[in-house]
């Protein structure tokens, strides 16, 4: 799937994926797409939750080889 | 898309590594969901925001004792279990490092980036002794009213 900004939290602990998703969301314009990797088993629950809430729409996810991989598309 | 940002608000009355910790994941959580965010230190909690080095400052003999006695900085917290006289610490510090977590500082540091408001009370850094030049910079300093004012916006208050 075609995204407009990658963020790469893998290996890293609650909260960053969640902050470094934030801020990177900052940064794209209305319909674009983010895609996240990250590593945090919590991170589908925290994702999907914090896309809910703050107006963004989770498109897509997967999970390989503990990878969990997120599309997100900025509201 | 976003209305008026909303808000949350936690007093952290604790001193310990292991409360003040999730204190600070809670509130750059709720500034990643673009939430207005203010802690509020009050009594154990000032700790926190000591920095690591002596200042020196005007000070009678029991808010000496107090200094001296009471954890200088977010570095030197003990946990509340486990402490094994600052052991504890240690070694969570390690467990933390091994799996990425950021520690007490660098929490602290990004909170501030994320614009989180870091409120000392005034009451009780009077009671401890604790002068607004022992505290690191760049925090506002309010009473209970304040506070109030920030938590009766806010949906989640929480005290630790």
């Amino acid at each position: 799937m075609n995204h407009d900004k990658l963020v790469d939290a893998t290996g890293l602990a609650c909260p960053l994926p969640i902050v470094r998703t934030k801020k990177a969301m900052n940064e794209l314009q209305s319909g674009q797409v983010l895609e996240v990797h990250a590593t945090d088993k919590g991170s589908k629950n925290d994702l999907s939750a914090w896309a809910k809430s703050t107006g963004h729409e989770l498109v897509s996810d997967t999970e390989e080889n503990g990878v969990y991989k997120f599309w997100i598309k900025k509201g | 898309m976003t209305q008026q940002a909303e808000k949350s608000t936690i007093v952290l009355f604790s001193g310990e590594l292991d409360k003040a910790i999730a204190a600070f994941i809670i509130a750059n959580g709720a500034a990643a969901y673009e939430q207005e965010v203010t802690i509020f230190f009050t009594f154990w909690g000032l700790n926190a925001l000591r920095k690591d080095q002596q200042v020196p400052v005007k000070k009678g003999l029991l808010e000496k004792m107090f200094g001296w006695m009471m954890p200088r900085g977010a570095g030197k917290l003990p946990l509340s279990k486990m402490n094994f006289l600052g052991a504890g610490p240690k070694m969570i510090k390690h467990v933390m490092k091994k799996h990425n977590a950021l520690s007490l500082p660098e929490l602290i540091e990004l909170a501030r980036e994320q614009g989180v408001k870091l409120v000392a009370c005034t009451m009780t850094m009077d009671l401890l002794g604790l002068k607004q030049e022992e505290l690191i910079d760049g925090i506002e300093y309010a009473g209970v009213a304040a506070y109030l004012g920030d938590a009766t916006e806010a949906k989640v208050n929480l005290f630790i």
